[in-house]
């Protein structure tokens, strides 16, 4: 599959983080970083069988800002949730949800989206039918959870990844 | 000059310690494996949040380092651990 | 202690960001305790994990950008590393707790 090329993005992204390791920006740390960027994207070529390339980056933006609202709400709603654990245990369960998304980096982003998100782990997915098994910590409304899931996150990974 | 950032590391350090207690109590008393294992995963990043903590504390950066370590250390050992119990088996042929 | 020095526009948001740090920290792990099944539990430190070490992590950017008197952004390194890190040890766990469930 021939795609355009578009940022090589593993060096960029390892030059970056050499220079932050360092925490300068000389020139020396700089051709450094380049080289050592270089090096080991060559290096790990074979690790990685297929590159990933994800398109329209500016819709990620968006996807990281939605990430980090969910993030401070359900640390919120966790908290409550096991301060109040003496009087009521949360119920658990799982959900069910079939995917429209079948890109592998798209799915490896979704997971640590909803494992990240205090309150739901990535319980498992088939990939031959495309289900998603998530786990919740106080279940209430199932359909809730699927439309959250597809419309907040997985819109946006397919728009980026496919 | 003002006492307000020593107090907050002072508060911290108080609650990273009792979170630290409260995960040992679990990994001594969890009654299965995962348990354990869950317990160790909130020791670590409870301890490299300390680490950080007294880097505040005490204004030098070398405890930046010491974190990143730690964060790198143990990651490799809980994945280590709960790869163990999934399969077995930490490094298929 | 050394933090007695930094100037009070980096002191305040940073005091603030390490109190709420601690209490979330410390809120995730009581949850290891106080929630009776394992599959209650294994959300519980997510909560220090995401926005407990983001503020602790914030708090210490703060305060070395203002000791270092030029911008510090070297924390960001194990802010991403944690969130990339963390929830691929509990997505194992989780499974290791499905399938020895099973059998």
């Amino acid at each position: 599959m021939k795609r355009p090329l578009l940022l090589p993005l593993l060096p960029v992204v390892l030059a970056l983080v050499w220079l932050l390791l360092n925490d300068s920006l000389s020139v020396g740390h700089l051709l450094l970083g380049i080289a050592f960027a270089l090096l080991v994207t060559v290096a790990v070529r074979p690790l990685r069988p297929l590159p990933a390339w994800p398109r329209r980056l500016h819709l990620a933006i968006g996807l990281i800002w939605h990430v980090f609202v969910d993030i401070v709400r359900s640390n919120l709603g966790v908290g409550r949730v096991i301060l109040g654990a003496t009087r009521r245990q949360p119920t658990v369960g799982f959900v069910r949800i079939p995917l429209q998304l079948s890109d592998p980096h798209g799915l490896a982003m979704l997971s640590i989206i909803i494992t990240g998100t205090p309150g739901t782990v990535w319980a498992g997915h088939d990939p031959a039918d495309n289900i998603l098994t998530l786990h919740v910590l106080d279940l209430q409304d199932e359909e809730a959870w699927v439309r959250t899931i597809k419309d907040r996150y997985e819109r946006p990974l397919m728009e980026i990844f496919e | 000059m003002n006492a307000i950032l020593p107090f907050a590391v002072n508060f911290a350090l108080a609650c990273f310690a009792l979170a630290m207690l409260c995960a040992l109590i679990r990994l001594l008393r969890g009654p299965s494996a995962q348990d354990r294992i869950l317990a160790l995963d909130t020791l670590y990043i409870n301890g490299m949040l300390t680490i950080l903590m007294l880097g505040i504390g005490l204004g030098s950066a070398l405890y930046f380092d010491i974190a990143l370590l730690i964060a790198l250390f143990g990651f490799v050992g809980s994945t280590a651990m709960a790869k163990f119990l999934l399969r077995g088996e930490v490094i298929e042929p | 202690m050394i933090a007695a020095d930094v100037p009070l526009w980096a002191a305040l948001p940073a005091a603030a960001l390490l109190i709420c740090g601690g209490l979330l920290t410390l809120v995730g792990s009581l949850g290891l305790l106080r929630l009776d099944s394992f599959f209650a539990r294994i959300h519980a430190p997510t909560m220090g994990g995401t926005l407990g070490a983001g503020c602790v992590l914030m708090a210490s950017m703060l305060v070395s950008t203002a000791l270092a008197q030029r911008p510090v952004f070297h924390e960001l390194l194990i802010t991403l590393f944690i969130l990339i890190t963390a929830p691929v040890t509990t997505m194992l766990l989780m499974r290791a707790a499905v399938s020895r469930q099973r059998n």
